[in-house]
């Protein structure tokens, strides 16, 4: 029997994994996959809360963190686009421009 | 009908604002239409006012709308109709519009036509608004107009310093007289509370003689500035600097009759006081003889003119202080008539030798121009005084009122006719240099001889038929005549001015031309005796010896003047230079003028006022040195300082600030971690 708690280990799991790609990947592009496991990750946790107390909020949350994860996605993509055309690099470490 | 009168100086006033505005521009070679049509239309209502003054005898005072409240003082602007101003107005706009007619062909491809037709039409407005206004106020209006106008026609040649010098001179020696005119009116407002003519002329009671002597004086000295008489006819002979059909207009026709105009209105005034009537008419006999002796020995065309002006001024000053007002106004008219006609046909001559204007340098012009030589003749006639020509009737009535009437003397009677004797000399001379004897015309100039076109010349031809009978209105009662004119201006000049209208707000009434009428020409028939024809011939008999000894000088024996002149050299020479007049005033008022100009510009001008001025800079200078200081140590130190310690406080903490995202994620997962880690324990 699957219990609530393998759900929740899964998704804190997931979500440290992300949060690591995060903090560790130079790629933008991987970093962004980063986030969007970590969205994943919440998600995981939403429904299976939404399950367990029989309460369908958690699940319609999901699906807003789901569109909200496409739009994110999509103006990402979009910044990560025009800053490769500007710098023809990806690597977070060489774009710190945003600084005194 | 009367309150179109408003229209006689309404269309110059229309002609001048759309000439100013779009002549330059637009009009440009056409500016004369608006400008000539425009007296044009003003001389038929003159026509029309005068038809009804003199055959309706309508007497009539329009008030078009109260000008001055001020206190006890209201004044009017208003405009009174009646002989004087009814004769003044066909003279005004009669002879004007024969001289912008002539102005066309005489101005004909200048660069400033338009300028000239503006001006031309401006004087015009202030002319007509001068003989029309109806109290003392509005004449000066229209008195300080026509001074504006002849300095801007003066100075119209204004590249050519000495046509600008002239128009300065003008202006400034008419200032001297205008002065006077302004005190007398101040002291009519303080006697009489208005300026209105009827009011005043109706009310001489309420001033002392004393008073009247005082008002009288004062107006005189605006006569003697606006009429060029002694001692403030300097400015006239130079005004001869403007173009000629200016000097036409303004120096023979129109403004300088301004100050006669102005003694015969106030005639009620000058004859309560036999003081002023004396030194009124010393002052004109004295202007006729001193400008008669001048006019002698000058050599410019325009010159001899400008002197025999000052001269027949002088005559029409002297009329009105004898008391023969009418007789003023009559050689008014009539001078108008011969005077501006010998100033076009001069300009005529001018025109036809390129400029020229010594006389000396004129001769045998009569082939080569009929038509300005035989007008021109007729006005020379007519100003001598020969018989039967305008000048005659007007002439001989002031020299007959100068000897018989209660004010006159036979002195003033003598210097009359021996200054006619002398204008028959001088004019008799110039036409003789001019028109007759060996041609002394440079050879370049002399190809080019020719008739004005009909422009100039049909003027000077009405003007010429006007010199001859121009005088008929008035012949006197001693040669049979009725001495129209006299009967006809009897209203105004019957001492009381008992046949002015009553003032009625707005409207114009009309009131009959009473009982002095008929009065008056019962005097006139009975008035004659002997002395008066003995007089005449007398007189005659001068003024032909004075052509006689012009034809012996100038046609039969050429030599005799340069011998007379050497004769007599030191006579000669002060005549020619005028008695040194302006080189006297030069020395006594403008030399001293000017030290105490320079006085106080070297004495008070420059230590005081530009050491206060300068003074007050180097203030403000050392001023704003110490501001300045403080401005820098302080004020900028303590924003400087602010901005200081900021920059030294960030210089650590900026460091935070790396740049790489993955440094910025990171503190927020610590943030995180801290936030849980207080949730769950704390």
């Amino acid at each position: 029997m699957i219990s609530l708690s393998h759900y929740l280990v899964f998704g804190a799991i997931l979500f440290f994994i992300g949060v690591a790609g995060v903090l560790t990947r130079r790629n933008a592009i991987i970093i962004l996959m980063s986030i969007e496991l970590m969205m994943n990750a919440v998600n995981i946790t939403l429904i299976s809360f939404g399950h367990y107390l029989h309460n369908v909020t958690g699940q319609i949350f999901a699906i807003f963190v789901v569109a909200v994860a496409a739009g994110e996605a999509a103006v990402g993509l979009a910044i990560i686009i025009e800053l490769f055309r500007g710098r023809q690099t990806l690597n977070v470490d060489e774009i710190n421009i945003m600084k005194w | 009908m009367l309150n179109l009168v408003w229209l006689i100086p309404g269309f110059p006033v229309l002609a001048v604002l759309i000439n100013a505005l779009f002549g330059k521009r637009y009009l440009k070679t056409n500016t004369h239409y608006f400008a000539v049509g425009s007296i044009g239309l003003s001389f038929l209502v003159s026509c029309y006012i005068f038809y009804q003054v003199a055959f309706n005898h309508v007497i009539a005072e329009l008030v078009l709308y109260e000008w001055i409240m001020a206190g006890d003082l209201s004044i009017n602007f208003g405009f009174l109709i009646d002989p004087l101003s009814a004769i003044m107005l066909m003279v005004v706009t009669g002879v004007g519009f024969l001289i912008h007619v002539y102005s066309v062909g005489y101005m004909h491809g200048d660069t400033g036509y338009h300028r000239y037709f503006t001006y031309l039409n401006l004087f015009m407005v202030s002319m007509l608004i001068l003989v029309l206004g109806n109290n003392y106020l509005l004449l000066f209006v229209g008195w300080e107009g026509v001074g504006l106008c002849s300095y801007l026609l003066i100075g119209y040649f204004f590249h050519k310093k000495s046509a600008t010098d002239a128009g300065i001179k003008a202006f400034l020696v008419n200032r001297i007289g205008d002065a006077g005119v302004l005190l007398a009116m101040f002291l009519m407002i303080v006697y009489f509370k208005t300026l209105n003519f009827t009011y005043i002329f109706n009310h001489t009671s309420l001033i002392t003689p004393e008073t009247a002597t005082a008002i009288t004086l004062l107006l005189l000295l605006g006569v003697c500035g606006k009429s060029a008489q002694v001692p403030l006819f300097i400015w006239l002979p130079d005004a001869m600097e403007g173009p000629t059909p200016v000097s036409a207009l303004i120096h023979a026709a129109t403004m300088v009759t301004a100050g006669v105009y102005m003694i015969a209105r106030s005639n009620a005034l000058y004859l309560m006081s036999p003081t002023s009537m004396t030194i009124v008419a010393t002052v004109g006999a004295v202007t006729a003889l001193f400008a008669a002796t001048i006019g002698l020995a000058q050599n410019d065309i325009k010159r001899v003119l400008a002197y025999s002006t000052v001269s027949q001024l002088g005559y029409m000053v002297m009329a009105c202080g004898v008391g023969a007002f009418v007789a003023g106004i009559f050689h008014l008219m009539t001078h108008a008539f011969f005077k501006a006609l010998l100033f076009m046909g001069s300009g005529s001559v001018i025109h036809a030798l390129s400029g020229e204007q010594d006389m000396r340098k004129m001769g045998a012009l009569r082939p080569h121009m009929p038509r300005t030589f035989w007008t021109f003749l007729a006005a020379t006639l007519a100003i001598s005084g020969i018989p039967m020509f305008s000048g005659f009737f007007s002439k001989d009535e002031i020299l007959w009122k100068a000897f018989s009437s209660e004010h006159g003397h036979w002195a003033f009677w003598l210097v009359g006719a021996v200054a006619a004797g002398m204008t028959a000399f001088y004019m008799f001379r110039l036409v003789f240099m001019t028109f007759f004897g060996k041609s002394r015309v440079d050879r370049e100039v002399a190809k080019h001889l020719h008739e004005s076109p009909s422009m100039m010349t049909v003027p000077l031809i009405i003007l010429g038929i006007l010199s001859i009978i121009g005088g008929y209105v008035g012949i006197p009662a001693a040669l049979g005549g009725s001495n129209w004119i006299h009967h006809f201006l009897a209203p105004v000049m019957a001492g009381g001015g008992g046949g002015h209208a009553e003032i009625v707000q707005g409207v114009a009434i009309a009131s009959e031309a009473v009982t002095t009428h008929g009065a008056a020409a019962a005097t006139g028939g009975a008035h004659h005796d002997v002395m008066e024809y003995v007089l005449m011939a007398v007189s005659v008999g001068i003024v032909l010896f004075g052509i006689f000894l012009a034809h012996l000088f100038y046609i039969k024996n050429p030599s005799i003047p340069e011998k007379l002149a050497k004769r007599f050299s030191g006579l000669h020479k002060l005549i020619y230079n005028k008695y040194y007049i302006d080189e006297i005033y030069d020395f006594l008022i403008v030399k001293r003028a000017k030290q105490l100009a320079t006085l106080c510009w070297k004495a008070f001008d420059v230590p005081v006022i530009d050491g206060i001025v300068n003074g007050v800079a180097r203030l403000t200078v050392l001023e704003s040195k110490f501001s300045g200081v403080f401005d820098l140590s302080t004020v900028d130190g303590a924003v400087n300082g602010i901005g200081t310690i900021v920059k030294s406080g960030a210089k650590s903490f900026k460091r935070f600030q790396t740049g790489f995202v993955q440094n910025y994620a990171f503190v927020m997962l610590l943030g995180v971690f801290v936030m849980v880690t207080l949730y769950l324990f704390f």
